[in-house]
């Protein structure tokens, strides 16, 4: 019962769509004169030093790059798991991961201390580092994204998409466990150390992929005054609630076993005590506004769409904010050298080390976001990617 | 326009081309200047095209394996080549730099190598 | 040493100041004898493993020779930011909060016989020489930092700004990575690395140099003899740097 999905652009008036690239252009250029600054002066005009040595860079390309697999999850839905509602906008979700991915991408390698190399990261390979396998993971989901766009795109291709739309869901799986395994592959910091990192990331990815991906499905309905069925919107906030549940729990798995073991005690005490700004965004950012809130939100009896869309803002805030607790606290508590013993020293050894974001890596971050919302933006109008109907729903056998 | 005229406004221009090598009055050359006089390690027109590709190749062998013959040391190199006047092989009037300035080549290699050569008591000046 | 009977009394007083005087003069004697023993147009073999043994018993706060050795031989200038300023060796002064007992320890690059800085490299500028040395090829380092991230003893910095008059012997630039190479450049020319000079130069003595792997060098005797221990044994890293007295 194949049905014939018709697609359309992003319309409106070209005034309307070139005032949006132009107010885009304000961080894309912020993000520029950011990286050739910091490229010029080296990354002492930034707050990272020997001590944090990832910075807000890093908290918003990981937070891009783990949306952007979970971005896919409507497509893959529709494809992999025959969900035909989802039909018309897999498109959509398809084109938001490669965004994603891009702009996360972006920010990343903007931020190396040799951005100039980047010829040598794609020539020279050491297997044993994660590194190197997202090298490939990443360029093999771009490219999974860009021949799934085509083939749910063409008609002649559509009986392929199924085909490709289970190798981009396995791949998305890959990568996202290669995300999480940056972190859970290191001793050398307490916070990681950790298996349950790769599939905690890759259920973080679910939700933060589809709180971004709702607000980017309305926009663009409400640009063209498109309906939108209230079932669709019914299902896509039950899927964010799910994740959102699930992601609380893994947080609760991670937390409950390092806080069993004897020996991360201090660090426990440190992220949900005492850590200061970590504490603070670890409970009111990942946990009340990330999860507890999200969920009354989602789930109470009458959910009205500002209350999804609400919703779906808080989950992004508390995904920020747990990067910024795993990638910044992580560094921020001092590596134990020597356990059982104080310890300092003039390298910063044994005290928590303090750390300011600087606007460079502000700017750098969010031109990432920008470029994003720029590509997404662009191929909108360009290509027919958004469904020409969405008020009704597929049948009942979905 | 015609295709026939276009064809041959652009056959006319091709056959100005060679005009352009009879110009080298105004060519502008690098000018290289020689500080200590003598052989460089291997004839001036292999180095001239080969000294990357022998960089690349020696750097590995010295970094990676710990081989660190004096005939291709860059150390050598910089103090040979150093200018007589600025004690530098970068500047205007630099060896490295006045020919990769010519040419429009990153010199990368002083990012991290110094361009001075060293002082009798080891450091740099 | 041979049977000295038949020897005359002047003999063995002359075989004696002289076998004494080597050992006097040793280690330095013994070490260059191995290491002057790999030419220059020779690879370093893994026959070698180099490793340095340092007895906190001798060291004391603020003491701080190897320290400042270190930034000299190595050209590394403190430019008024503690917080992105380059540190391949530091003192860490220790407390145990159980018993007030109180250590004063250098600290560097481990040089791991399995490294987790040398895994996580995505270029592979971070490796393992044959001989032991952890080093970073700064010609393929993208200065991602994961090393940074990786390294459980903070061995490595990050070069943050422009750096100029850099020492020939030792090139080190903006946006790589760095730590403690054991002075390879001296090390390829049969010498110790700074630090140990300066410490027994100034007569701590508290560190010894040497091949981990020749039964006769001072360090494997030593290490043979007495208990020493590795920070941070639990990881498994296997460092070439070992201590005694914690």
């Amino acid at each position: 019962m194949a049905e014939i999905v018709a697609y359309r652009q992003l319309g409106g008036p070209p005034t309307r769509f070139w005032g949006l690239l132009a107010l885009l252009a304000i961080p894309l250029a912020l993000g520029a004169v950011s990286y050739f600054y910091m490229e010029h002066y080296g990354h002492i005009v930034t707050g990272m030093d020997n001590q944090i040595v990832w910075g807000m860079p890093h908290v918003f390309a990981v937070f891009m790059i783990v949306a952007a697999s979970g971005a896919l999850n409507v497509a893959s839905t529709a494809s992999v798991f025959g969900k035909t509602a989802y039909k018309p906008i897999a498109p959509l979700s398809a084109l938001l991961a490669v965004s994603l991915l891009v702009g996360g991408l972006t920010v990343l390698v903007l931020d190396l201390g040799r951005s100039d190399r980047l010829i040598v990261a794609m020539t020279h390979f050491n297997f044993t580092s994660i590194f190197t396998l997202n090298v490939f993971l990443y360029n093999g989901f771009i490219i999974f994204c860009v021949v799934y766009l085509w083939f749910m795109l063409e008609r002649r291709m559509n009986r392929y998409s199924k085909v490709v739309g289970m190798g981009a869901f396995i791949w998305r799986l890959m990568l996202t466990t290669g995300t999480g395994s940056i972190f859970g592959f290191l001793v050398a910091r307490e916070a990681y150390d950790t298996a349950i990192l790769a599939p905690m990331f890759i259920v973080f990815s679910f939700a933060y992929g589809t709180a971004l991906f709702i607000p980017l499905l309305l926009a663009t309905c409400r640009w063209d005054q498109q309906p939108i069925a209230d079932e669709l919107l019914a299902r896509l906030k039950n899927l964010l609630g799910v994740f959102v549940a699930a992601s609380l729990y893994f947080v609760t798995v991670y937390h409950l076993t390092k806080l069993y073991m004897t020996q991360y005690d201090d660090f426990e005490r440190f992220v949900l005590l005492d850590g200061g700004v970590y504490t603070f965004l670890f409970w009111v950012g990942e946990i009340a506004l990330g999860g507890i809130l999200p969920l009354i939100l989602l789930f109470r009896p009458r959910t009205s769409r500002r209350g999804i869309v609400a919703a779906c803002a808080l989950v992004v805030i508390g995904g920020l904010a747990q990067m910024y607790v795993t990638i910044i606290g992580g560094e921020a508590y001092p590596q134990i050298l020597f356990p059982g013993m104080i310890e300092s020293s003039s390298f910063f050894d044994g005290v928590v080390h303090p750390y300011m974001p600087s606007a460079p890596e502000v700017f750098l971050g969010l031109g990432g976001v920008a470029l994003a919302a720029t590509i997404v933006v662009v191929v909108l109008r360009a290509l027919a990617v958004l469904p020409a109907r969405l008020d009704q729903v597929a049948g009942p056998q979905v | 326009m015609s295709l026939r005229g276009l064809l041959q406004f652009v056959a006319c221009l091709a056959l100005m081309l060679p005009a352009l090598a009879f110009a080298s009055e105004r060519t502008p050359k690098p000018d290289i200047i020689i500080a200590n006089p003598g052989h460089c390690v291997a004839p001036t027109e292999i180095m001239r095209r080969n000294h990357p590709e022998m960089l690349l190749h020696q750097r590995d062998l010295t970094v990676h394996e710990g081989i660190r013959t004096t005939k291709y040391n860059l150390e050598r190199c910089v103090a040979c080549h150093a200018s007589k006047t600025t004690d530098s092989v970068l500047g205007p009037k630099g060896f490295c730099q006045s020919c990769h300035a010519y040419a429009g080549v990153t010199l990368d290699c002083f990012e991290c190598h110094a361009s001075k050569p060293k002082l009798a008591t080891g450091a740099s000046q | 040493m041979s049977s000295d009977e038949g020897l005359s009394r002047r003999g063995f007083l002359a075989i004696s100041a002289a076998a004494l005087g080597g050992v006097m003069l040793a280690p330095g004697i013994r070490l260059i004898e191995i290491a002057a023993a790999r030419a220059p147009d020779q690879p370093a073999s893994s026959k070698v493993r180099w490793g340095l043994l340092i007895d906190t018993n001798k060291c004391q706060t603020g003491c701080d020779d190897c320290v400042s050795a270190c930034a000299t031989e190595n050209g590394i200038k403190s430019s008024g930011h503690p917080r992105t300023d380059s540190q391949w060796i530091r003192k860490i002064e220790l407390k145990d909060m159980r018993n007030g007992r109180t250590h004063s320890v250098p600290v560097m690059c481990q040089h791991c016989a399995e490294p987790p800085c040398v895994l996580v490299c995505p270029t592979g500028a971070s490796f393992k020489r044959a001989d032991g040395i952890v080093l970073v090829d700064r010609h393929i380092c993208i200065g991602c930092r994961y090393c940074m991230m990786a390294c459980p003893y903070k061995a490595r910095s990050f070069v943050a700004q422009e750096l100029t008059d850099q020492n020939p012997d030792v090139p080190r630039g903006k946006g790589t990575v760095e730590g403690c190479t054991f002075c390879v450049q001296r090390v390829d020319r049969g010498q110790q690395p700074a630090c140990v000079d300066a410490c027994t130069k100034a007569g701590h003595n508290a560190m010894t140099f040497g091949d981990l792997n020749d039964p006769h060098s001072e360090i494997a005797q030593r290490v043979a003899q007495y208990a020493t221990t590795a920070i941070r044994a639990d990881l498994r890293t296997d460092p070439g740097v070992r201590y005694q007295g914690l």
